[in-house]
């Protein structure tokens, strides 16, 4: 009897604890929820998140699942709607969740989900041929300002989408008509490239990292990037800041959790996805996919998404498409 | 050069890299047999695992052979229950099948490993000696020859445009572009006839339509076959398993063989076309050179109309390192997962890796030597019992075609209305099939589709009009071959039911 009154006391006391601790919550399994299928970019971000935290041993488990459909927009309407079953869900994303919303292709946005952190990003560049007659952002700026027509800027996605949008950017922030880009959408990076080489358009507008891999092949050069400073990865290419043009963007990609996550919950993932950061497990994933480290954690995200929801917003309704 | 080849054979022919390149052919055939899991899945799938392996020639000769395993692998379920997992093995079905339905599954297994063993040998020989040379053509097409080369590729239905099948098989394809348009195009910036389904925005899945108009309507034939006491093909499984091309046959098959290594090559070398077009190119064209009476066998059973796809598949496979090595360049989806790879071990593909890292780059061609032979040694010995799945009762062998149907359509996707579409396109293809509408002209349609309509929109945005069509002599040239490949049959068809 009087075991069983300890084995009561010692419950109550772990209950207590762990009710005390509820500021404190230890996270031992992650759930990554891709929105899209196996292979594609946001597979490869929550597998190889998952795959660092899970070898550092900062949490136990990982498992994944792919939802793919609406472009994301299915796995966002499930992270909604199952709200208390998926505390311990991720949901990976990336910059088209503003765009998306933005044109409404998404009934949702950001603010509809609890922000865990912006983890990876990638800046934007403009790359054109090795044996191009533009040397600089300025020169392509003039054959712009003369005609535009003549001009074609090719990119990996469709109008309106991020490849479209920051030479838009740019060439307004040099006084040009954004609304006058002559811009060519490839279904895929590569073709894209392939189309730059074959002279089919005289720029192309890409992620960075992409444009440093075409760039050491020496068969193209990166005129303009979007980052604050040169990025070591390509000490030789220029950025529009220091060109004259005020242009930076980044093209993030992070995590979010379902609407009603508790407080401390919240702050238990953001700690986790921070302490990653410092662990070799992840520098390991980091190179071998060439991402770049642009952490935002918590209200830091949200600041931070607001601000390019206004901008990509304005030059949108700008060019016509919201 | 020569220097690079010897120290390309050095790296590769170590025990250590032919058991690799083995195991990736291995790996690559037997998850390529599976539907839904093409190429570029298993080569992202076996990445990280081969990242481990430490040496960057070991890494990428294994992951070469994934690749061209899995292209070898996936014809095996088009030949023998009419389910194409891949829109390069597309073409492989339409007489695969009907050979296989024939009672000549063994055979057909056996002339798609040859076919494909030699339009990969071939594509080796070409990579290894003109590579370099070959850069330039890979950048030789804008988007308006691409367009005119996916009209040329569209002509392969006029095979089954056949005695008063001209309008339906017109039809059939028209519907299969209308499909290719449902979803998100790469052009426009708003989801298109999607009916406000989410699942549909991203498109309609190939491997889900694939499966619902082949495979879905050949298990409910079986089934209403022996309700309507129709005797099946159901042969001896000796003759089913018999893997015997007769003198006659090779003969036949020979310069198809030759020929489709060469166009499929040069096809595959150029990036935005790849294995697709090339296998209904090659289809195409192999049945506007056959003899009348070899034409009419197309669509029915043609050792030929079999054997051009597969060589051209494979030699395609082959020539999309062409831009990759020498331009750093994916043409393809998986050689942009392959690129990937590249950069995880810390090399770039393009002009320097030939001069900076030989023995990768060569050993990766002569890798390739061996990882054909490993895929003809490996298969062939297993045709008689792969074949002899069909000589199974039908009880059994209709829920293992749904099963590999609904397989197909589920994984890689993992979305569970993929299986609703499943089913109705698979009533649909019933009710085409009883109405005598050919469904491979709507296949044709629907996997040209997209780039028929991104090539064509971006022609069309360059050169502010469709003027391009005339003012550049190559998309003329293709335009006019196309319609005469479109047309001619159509013609010659129409006169000799005029005579009769």
């Amino acid at each position: 009897m009087k075991k069983l009154a300890k084995l009561f006391a010692a419950t109550l006391a772990s209950v207590t604890i762990s009710l005390g601790s509820l500021s404190a919550v230890e996270i031992n399994k992650i759930h990554f929820l891709i929105p899209g299928g196996a292979g594609g970019g946001w597979d490869g971000t929550a597998r190889g998140t998952g795959e660092a935290l899970t070898k550092a041993g900062l949490i136990g488990t990982a498992t994944y699942e792919n939802m793919s459909g609406g472009g994301g927009g299915k796995a966002i309407g499930y992270l909604i709607e199952n709200s208390m079953s998926n505390h311990g869900t991720l949901m990976v994303n990336s910059t088209p969740i503003v765009i998306r919303s933005l044109t409404k292709v998404f009934p949702q946005n950001f603010r509809d989900l609890t922000l865990i952190a912006g983890t990876i990003g990638d800046y934007a560049a403009l790359v054109v041929p090795a044996n191009s007659p533009y040397k600089n952002f300025k020169d392509l700026v003039s054959a712009y300002k003369k005609n535009p027509e003549k001009v074609a800027i090719g990119g990996g996605s469709v109008p309106g989408s991020m490849d479209h949008l920051v030479p838009a950017m740019a060439f307004k922030a040099a006084g040009a008509d954004p609304k006058k880009v002559k811009y060519i959408p490839f279904d895929a990076g590569g073709k894209a490239m392939a189309g730059l080489l074959s002279g089919e358009i005289d720029a192309l507008s890409t992620g960075f990292s992409e444009a440093v891999s075409m760039a050491n092949s020496g068969k193209v050069r990166i005129i303009a990037v979007t980052s604050e400073k040169r990025v070591d990865a390509a000490p030789n290419a220029p950025t529009l800041i220091e060109q004259g043009y005020d242009v930076t963007f980044v093209n993030w990609r992070g995590f979010f959790a379902a609407p009603d996550l508790p407080s401390n919950m919240r702050k238990a993932y953001i700690e986790v996805l921070g302490k990653m950061y410092k662990t070799p497990e992840w520098e390991t994933v980091r190179a071998r996919n060439g991402w770049v480290n642009i952490h935002n954690p918590g209200d830091k995200f949200m600041v931070f998404l607001a601000e390019q929801e206004k901008v990509i917003g304005n030059l949108m309704r700008e060019l016509g498409f919201l | 050069m020569f220097d690079g080849m010897l120290l390309g054979l050095e790296t590769a022919f170590t025990l250590q890299n032919m058991l690799f390149a083995a195991l990736g052919c291995f790996i690559g055939t037997i998850i390529g047999m599976l539907p839904g899991l093409g190429p570029m899945s298993v080569v992202a799938i076996m990445i990280p695992v081969s990242l481990q392996i430490g040496d960057p020639s070991t890494t990428l000769i294994l992951l070469a052979g994934v690749y061209y395993g899995a292209i070898f692998g996936g014809s095996t379920s088009s030949i023998l229950i009419n389910a194409p997992g891949e829109a390069a093995v597309v073409a492989t079905a339409f007489d695969g099948y009907p050979m296989a339905q024939k009672g000549q599954a063994g055979k057909a297994l056996t002339i798609a490993a040859i076919s494909s063993f030699s339009g990969g040998t071939i594509g080796v020989v070409l990579l290894m000696f003109f590579a370099p040379a070959l850069a330039n053509f890979a950048i030789l097409f804008w988007s308006a020859e691409y367009f005119a080369l996916v009209l040329v590729g569209l002509s392969a239905i006029s095979a089954f445009a056949g005695k008063g099948k001209v309008l339906k098989a017109l039809m059939m394809t028209l519907l299969g572009l209308m499909l290719a348009t449902v979803g998100e195009s790469s052009l426009f910036h708003a989801p298109r006839f999607t009916l406000g389904i989410m699942d549909l925005q991203s498109g309609i899945n190939f491997v889900t339509l694939a499966m619902g108009l082949f495979a879905v309507p050949e298990a409910f034939f079986l089934a209403i076959d022996k309700i309507r006491g129709k005797k099946g093909s159901s042969k001896k499984s000796q003759e089913i398993s018999n893997l015997r091309i007769n003198l006659k046959e090779a003969k036949a098959i020979m310069p198809v063989i030759a020929r489709q290594s060469v166009q499929g090559f040069l096809i595959g070398v150029m990036p935005g076309t790849g294995a697709t077009i090339a296998s209904f190119l090659g289809y195409a064209v192999e049945r506007n050179l056959a003899s009348p009476e070899e034409r009419e066998e197309f669509g029915k059973g043609s050792i030929k109309g079999l054997a051009a796809p597969e060589t051209a598949n494979n030699a395609a496979s082959t020539g999309s390192f062409v831009p990759l090595l020498t331009l750093g360049i994916p043409g393809s989806g998986t050689t942009a997962v392959l690129l990937g790879a590249f950069i995880a071990l810390n090399l770039q593909p393009g002009p320097q890796l030939m001069q900076d890292r030989p023995e990768v780059f060569w050993s990766i061609i002569m890798s390739m030597y061996f990882g054909n032979i490993v895929l003809l040694v490996l298969n062939l010995p297993l045709v008689p019992y792969i074949a002899r799945l069909l000589s199974i009762p039908r009880s059994f062998l209709i829920p293992f075609v749904l099963f590999f149907a609904m397989a197909g359509a589920y994984i890689g996707q993992n979305n569970a209305t993929e299986l609703l579409l499943l089913l109705g396109f698979g009533v649909l293809a019933i009710i085409f099939r009883f109405a005598d509408y050919p469904l491979p002209p709507l296949l044709i349609g629907f996997v040209l589709g997209q780039m028929f309509e991104d090539n064509l929109g971006r022609a069309m945005r360059n050169a502010n009009g469709i003027q391009f069509i005339w003012e550049r002599p190559m998309t003329l040239t293709l335009i006019i071959s196309a319609a005469i490949f479109i047309l001619v049959p159509l013609i010659r068809d129409w006169l000799t039911n005029k005579r009769k």
